[in-house]
Parts: structure tokens; sequence; C-alpha cells
């Protein structure tokens, strides 16, 4: 087939010129012919002791129409269910709470960290990007994707420019996209730091219902998140390439978490109370990223760094690393490892406490706590005939929550309120 | 004063590339398809999602975007 279509060396420099700016499947498509499809699958399953399940399914394409534009379009579907930390704390005695909806209620045993098990959704995604290579230099993309789960429907643009320099070996790329968000939770969106109404706190269903829509806003919510990014690409050597990225991001809107929770306690540490957490509308961001990768005899390996800072008060650290040893020309293993460390939101409080004044923005969501996180992973890659490759990757997730310095008062100190969440993710992709 | 510093960082790191790098005949190892900063292009999107979902900060490697609301 490749012969048929045979690229000339202009071509060939600018499509090995697309490899550093990212992008394998114009290599791909050089060595097989300009006009192959590409195509990339995957199933994955993440799954939580006692809590979240989810199994999503990805599925790439790509198309290149001659040897200046590419077309990419992606389909995600996932589903999820099990349960998740609802933010109130453990307790000596059972404790009842009321589902998101309104209908029905859900109980937690003693000393169990309360978990809210209704969860479960099905998110559908797709995208699509356009590139196109301008000259030799400069480069283009624009793309649109969009996503909606049960209570949740998201739109987005995004475009990006990329300019290379000095033989290719510094490549600039400038890109940005807005993302509006609509949210319109099951059973309303919670007014800010109202308490949980109880049915068994009312004598009849309608003086509850009556009750309940008191902690309840009519209708849904928006999100706009605007994001841009400053990367830079350099070739250090004949196999080392360095990038560092950096990334603001503006969102404003509905960014409270609807299905929260924080347990009001008095000074013997029993809850008096539930209250719906309330965050912030608007957040700033900015990330900086910096990766080296490089190509050795028999494999791959790249380190990675990351800092995050917003206007929350949020810092996070990461490190990662990959290494891939090719055991035969068709046979790879590899090693994922990475690390996760993050500083409390400045809103984020395990609980409350009766008597004291209600600050404006509470939460005692734990993902944004105080925590470090790690991965330890293992893939296993199999070349096949045709260009084909099929490959296997169990994952090892832990999160480790922390007291980011509250007093537990009374019998909170005889609970674990910062539990560990411990996951298994296992996939098996397929490329052709 | 902070613009000048920036400016000057810039300019210094942008005259500093223009030494590194290779000859493109020399981008043989470079121009490996595993080489490529998206060669995992599904892997990095089910683990930009699964981190996300679960840690309180996101992006840094590509445009973190919005599009999600699971826990």
């Amino acid at each position: 087939m490749q012969l048929k279509n045979r690229p000339k060396i202009s071509t060939a420099l600018a499509i090995a010129s697309c490899s550093l700016l990212g992008h394998s499947a114009q290599v791909q498509a050089g060595e097989e012919a300009l006009d192959d499809w590409k195509v990339d699958a995957a199933i994955m399953y993440y799954g939580e002791e006692d809590r979240v399940q989810a199994v999503e399914a990805i599925g790439n394409v790509q198309k290149a129409f001659g040897d200046e534009s590419l077309l990419d379009m992606k389909l995600v579907v996932d589903s999820l269910t099990g349960a998740s930390a609802s933010g109130a704390v453990a307790q000596a005695e059972t404790q009842t709470f009321t589902r998101p909806s309104g209908d029905g209620q859900y109980q937690t045993a003693p000393g169990e960290t309360p978990l809210d098990d209704t969860f479960h959704d099905t998110r559908v995604q797709a995208s699509a990007n356009w590139a196109e290579i301008l000259s030799p230099v400069w480069k283009t993309n624009v793309g649109v994707n969009g996503s909606k789960e049960f209570d949740y429907f998201s739109l987005g643009l995004n475009a990006g420019v990329e300019r290379s320099f000095n033989k290719d070996n510094t490549t600039l790329v400038l890109s940005g996209a807005y993302t509006l968000d609509n949210v319109d939770p099951v059973g309303g969106r919670p007014v800010a730091l109202s308490s949980m109404v109880l049915r068994g706190d009312y004598d009849t269903e309608e003086e509850y219902r009556a009750a309940f829509d008191q902690t309840r806003m009519e209708g849904s919510e928006d999100k706009k998140t605007m994001d841009m990014m400053l990367s830079v690409t350099q070739v250090l050597s004949r196999r080392w390439l360095f990038q560092a990225n950096y990334g603001l991001s503006s969102v404003s809107g509905y960014m409270t978490d609807p299905y929260k929770i924080l347990s009001q306690v008095d000074d013997t540490g029993t809850t008096q109370g539930y209250l719906y957490e309330n965050r912030p509308d608007s957040r700033l961001k900015h990330s900086f990223y910096m990766m080296t990768k490089g190509a050795l005899d028999a494999g791959v390996v790249d380190f990675s760094y990351r800092y995050t800072t917003d206007d929350w008060d949020l810092n996070s650290h990461t490190l990662e690393t990959h290494y891939r040893y090719y055991f035969s020309g068709r046979f790879y293993g590899q090693v994922h490892l990475r690390y996760y460390q993050q500083q409390a939101a400045n809103f984020y409080r395990p609980f409350l406490m009766t008597g004291e004044p209600l600050p404006e923005y509470a939460s005692a969501d734990y993902r944004i706590g105080d925590m470090t996180s790690y991965t330890l992973g293992l893939k296993f890659g199999q070349r096949l005939s045709g260009g084909h490759e099929m490959s296997y990757r169990l994952e090892y997730y832990q999160q480790n929550p922390e007291n980011n310095g509250f007093d537990l008062v009374g019998q909170l100190q005889d609970h674990d309120l910062f539990p560990e969440v411990k996951a298994i993710i296992a996939q098996v992709s397929y490329s052709f | 004063m902070n613009r000048t510093i920036i400016s000057i960082v810039i300019a210094i790191s942008l005259s500093a590339c223009s030494s590194l790098g290779v000859e493109p005949w020399e981008k043989d190892q470079l121009a490996r398809a595993d080489m490529a900063l998206d060669s995992e292009k599904l892997d990095l999107a089910l683990d930009d999602h699964i981190y996300f979902s679960k840690e309180g900060s996101s992006g840094g490697r590509s445009l973190a975007g919005g599009g999600c609301g699971c826990n």
C-alpha cells in the first residue's frame, strides 16, 4: 500500500517535525499511506474498595487528508456506580441521611464513613479536532467537544497555533479553550449551607416535602471555563527532548458539589445536623509543567513535574515517570509511577462546630483537602502483524487524605475521619 | 520591573534554545512513534479523567477544560 503514494522528502520532513509536536499518527501515516485511518480503542475498569466502580470505553479515530490535514475524533462512554464519601463524619451512632433527590433515606453504620450510595451515572463524550499544516513552520488546530451525563452538560471549543524555530528543534504552541458547563442536579441545587431535612422530623409527607423544597433552588446553573496554555518543546539531543508548559485557567459559575454535605458537631464531637456545602463561584488556576523524554536503545523513559496553584489556595505537586523496555521488537513492558501531594483549599474543613458563626464557603470534600496519593502501574504491549498493537495495563492508586490542622473534638478522635481510598485500574487497548 | 525580568528570561531562554538541537537528519530516534508526546494518548486521556475526578487540581500537560461533573 505504501508504494502507491510514496511521500516526497519535503513531506517526510514535515511529517517528522509533526511527530515532535506530538502527532504520532502522522508518522504512522507516513510509514503506511497518507490517506490511512488510524484507530485506537480501549476499555478501562476503575474500581475503589467499597466505593465507586467505573467502566470507561474510549475510541479515537484519525484520518489524514493529504499530507497537511488531520481529523481526529474521539468518543468516550463511561458508566459509574457505587458510593462516594458525602463529606459527613463518622459517628458512634447510626446516622440517617436524606437522599439528594429528597426521595428516601440511607443509613450509615456506627464508626463507618458516610457514603452516598445513590451515585450512578452514564456519560457520553465526543470530540473532534482538525489540525492543519499551514507552512513548514506554522501549524494550527481547532476543535470542539461535548459531554452529557444525567445532571451535567458540557460544550467546549478549542484552538491552537504552533510555530517551529531553529530547524524544528524548538516549538512554541499557544492554545486556548472555552468550555460552558451546565449543572442540573438531581433534586435541585441545595441552598448554600442549608440544613438537611429528615423525613423522621415531620408528621406528614407534605410537611416534609415543603421543608425539603425550602432547601432547594429551581433551575440549572452554568459554569464557564477559559483556558490558555503556552508550551515550549525543545530538542536537547538526538535522544532527548524537553517540554515546559504554563497553563492559566479561569473558572466562573457553579462549582459547588450539590451532593456534598458537612456535619455540624457539638463540643463532644456528636453530630447535630448536616449542611449542604458551598464553594466560591470563581477560581483562577495556574499550572507549571515540565517533562523530559528520552529514546533509549531498548526503550523510552519520561519524567515530569507539575506544580499547580490557585486562588482557593489549593496547591499541588505531581511527580510522574514512565519507563518502557522492549523485551523484543514485538513485546514491551512498562512501569508507571506517580506521586501527588496537595494542600487543602482555604474553605475546606472536615466538619463545622455548632455555636460558631457559619463561614461563607465550606466544603468537607476530601478531594480538596490535604492529601497525598500515589500510583503504581504495569503495562505490557504486543505488536501484532499489520501494524496492530494490543496492550494491557494494571495499576494501583491510593489516596491518603490528611487532617489540615483541625482539632478533633470528643468522639471524633475515636473515628478515622480521613480514610484511605484504594483503587485498581485495569485496561485493555487495541490499535490498528 | 517584573515584565522586564520576564522578557529577559524569555529572550535568554529562546537564544539558549537556538544553540540546542540537532540537524534534521539526526532525528531518527526522536521521530520514533514511541517518542511522540502523545504516543499513549488514550492512557493519558483516561488518567487525566481519573485524576481530574479524584483530586483537587488538574491540567498542566494539556488544556484542562471542563466537561465533567463526576465524583
